[in-house]
C-alpha cells in the first residue's frame, strides 16, 4: 500500500475520533481541502502524521478547539463581491417589500461582517424594522465576535468602497461609531440580528425562511453533504423563498437543482419553485 | 522501447500552472489543441480578481477546444480546459470533481499552483502531467515534485523562451528531471500524447 492511502486511512480515524468524542462530523468536508487544513494544523502543532493528532484531540479539548478554528473559515469581510449586494437590492428587496413581514437566515456567518453589511442595506431600503435576521455559525468563537459587533477599522476604507460599489446610498460611517482602531456598529443594527449557533451538518431546519444567505461555505463540502445541506434549505425556505450562494457555488451540480430557479448565475441568486 | 511504453501509465490529468507573461503563453498553447483534443487541462494563472472571466473567455473564442472558468463541485470532464477562477484556490477531489477554497494565500497566491499541484499529485498519482511555465515568483515547483513523487510527469517551459525565467528556472531546480520545453513544443508533446493514448485504448 502507497503512503498516501495509508495517511487516508489517518485521516478517517481522526475524523472519527473527534465525531464520537465531539458531535463534530468532518467527514463530508471536501476532502484535497480538508487535508491542506490538518496539514496546516500539523505544522501549527509541531507534528509529522495525521495519527498524532489523535491522542492529543481526545485528551485536550484547547487542541479540538484549534481544530475547529483552522477547520472553520472566518476570513471575511464586509461587502464582498458588492455586485452581488446591489442585486440583491434590485431584484430581492421590492419581493421582500411586500412581506408585512419577513425572516432571514443567513448561514455559516463567521464573524458576521456580511449579516451587517445586508443589515446595512436593508435599513436604507426601510426594510430593517419589519426583517427577523439570523445569523447562524458552528464556531462559538466566530459567533462572539459577531455580537459584540467589533470591527477594526484597518479595512474601513475597503468596506466603505464596497458600501458604495453595492448601491449604498448614504454614509457607511452612519452605521458605526469609530474608537482609536476599532469600529463598533449601531444598537439598531446589532439588534437586528440574531447570531445563533447552528451546525449545517447535523442541526435542522430553520422554518419559514423568506431569504436564505449562505456565501462560501458550499465550497468546502463535499457534493454529498452540499446536496443534504440545499435539502435543508429547501425545507427551510418558504415558497418562492431566495436562497444565494457565494459567486462561484452552483446548484448545477446537485441533485437538487430542479427545485429552484435560476435568477442570477453570476451572483448564484435562486428562487425555490413552489 | 515499446516495452517501456506499455509500463508507463497513461496520463488522465494536464494540470498548467503560470504567472508573469501566462496569457500569451496560455494562448499560444490553447489555440494549438484541436477540437478532438480529449485531455482535461486544468491552470492556474496568477490573476486580480477585477479580470475575471476575460482569460477564460479570450482564449475559448479563439481555440477549438472549450475553456471555461471553474464553478465549485463542477465534475472534470475531458477535453476542457478549466482555469481557476480569481481569489480561490483550485483543488481535485476524490470524485473527480473540482472544489475551491477561500484559505489562506500560498506563496502570495489565491488560487496558488502549489495547491492545485498537491491535490493532482493526491489523486491522480501517476497519472497526472505537472507544467510550469512564465512567472515571476516560485510558486508550483513544490507541487511539480510533489506530481513527480507520485509517479507522474513534469515539463517546464525552457527559461530562455519564457518571459519571466523565475518560475520555469525554480521548478526545474526542485525537479531536475523535468522535460524542458518550448511553448510550441509543449503544444505539439500534449497533441501527440492525446493522440498516442487514444490509438492504444
Amino acid at each position: 500500500m502507497e503512503l498516501s492511502e495509508i495517511a487516508e486511512i489517518e485521516i478517517d480515524i481522526l475524523l472519527d475520533a473527534i465525531r464520537r468524542r465531539y458531535d463534530y462530523d468532518f467527514s463530508h468536508y471536501a476532502r484535497s481541502s480538508l487535508k491542506r487544513r490538518i496539514n496546516g494544523l500539523l505544522i501549527k502543532e509541531k507534528l509529522d502524521m495525521p495519527y498524532q493528532l489523535i491522542p492529543r484531540i481526545l485528551y485536550d479539548e484547547e487542541v479540538f478547539n484549534r481544530f475547529l478554528s483552522e477547520l472553520s473559515v472566518t476570513v471575511t469581510e464586509m461587502y464582498r463581491d458588492p455586485e452581488f449586494f446591489s442585486n440583491l437590492i434590485e431584484s430581492i428587496f421590492p419581493v421582500l417589500d411586500t412581506y408585512p413581514y419577513f425572516k432571514i437566515w443567513h448561514a455559516g456567518c463567521a464573524t458576521g461582517e456580511e449579516a451587517y453589511s445586508l443589515a446595512v442595506l436593508l435599513k436604507e431600503a426601510g426594510l430593517l424594522s419589519r426583517a427577523k435576521i439570523y445569523a447562524t455559525d458552528y464556531n462559538n468563537k466566530s459567533l462572539d465576535i459577531a455580537k459584540q459587533g467589533i470591527y477594526s477599522s484597518e479595512n474601513i476604507a475597503l468596506s466603505n468602497k464596497g458600501y458604495l460599489k453595492a448601491g449604498g446610498s448614504h454614509n457607511f460611517s452612519d452605521y458605526y461609531t469609530e474608537h482609536y482602531d476599532a469600529i463598533k456598529f449601531n444598537d439598531e443594527l446589532r439588534n437586528a440580528i440574531t447570531f445563533a449557533y447552528h451546525n449545517l451538518v447535523k442541526d435542522g431546519i430553520f422554518g419559514e425562511m423568506n431569504l436564505i444567505i449562505c456565501r462560501n461555505v458550499f465550497i468546502y463540502f463535499d457534493k454529498e453533504l452540499q446536496n443534504n445541506v440545499l435539502r435543508l434549505f429547501n425545507e427551510s425556505a418558504i415558497s418562492k423563498g431566495f436562497l444565494c450562494l457565494g459567486n462561484k457555488e452552483s446548484i448545477r451540480f446537485s441533485i437538487l437543482k430542479d427545485k429552484f430557479n435560476t435568477l442570477s448565475e453570476a451572483n448564484s441568486i435562486y428562487r425555490k419553485k413552489d | 522501447m515499446k516495452l517501456i511504453e506499455n509500463i508507463t501509465a497513461d496520463i488522465r490529468c494536464i494540470v498548467i500552472g503560470v504567472s508573469a507573461g501566462g496569457f500569451d503563453a496560455l494562448d499560444t498553447i490553447v489555440t494549438q489543441l484541436p477540437l478532438a483534443f480529449s485531455l482535461p487541462i486544468v491552470i492556474v494563472q496568477h490573476r486580480i480578481a477585477e479580470n475575471d472571466g476575460y482569460l477564460a473567455q479570450h482564449l475559448n473564442l479563439n481555440s477549438a477546444t472549450e475553456v471555461k472558468d471553474v464553478i465549485d463541485k463542477e465534475p472534470i470532464s475531458s477535453g476542457i480546459v478549466y482555469i481557476a477562477p480569481p481569489d480561490y484556490h483550485l483543488l481535485i477531489e476524490r470524485g473527480l470533481y473540482f472544489s475551491l477554497s477561500k484559505d489562506d494565500k500560498v506563496n502570495y497566491s489565491r488560487p496558488s499552483i502549489d495547491v492545485l499541484f498537491e491535490s493532482a499529485a493526491d489523486i491522480y498519482r501517476q497519472a497526472c502531467l505537472g507544467i510550469i511555465l512564465t512567472g515571476k515568483n516560485q510558486d508550483g515547483s513544490l507541487g511539480l515534485a510533489q506530481i513527480v513523487a507520485a509517479g507522474g510527469r513534469a515539463i517546464v517551459q525552457n527559461p530562455q523562451s519564457a518571459k519571466a525565467r523565475e518560475m520555469p528556472n525554480a521548478a526545474i531546480k526542485k525537479v531536475p528531471t523535468a522535460i524542458i520545453l518550448n511553448l510550441l513544443e509543449i503544444a505539439s508533446y500534449l497533441i501527440s500524447l492525446d493522440t498516442k493514448q487514444k490509438s492504444s485504448c
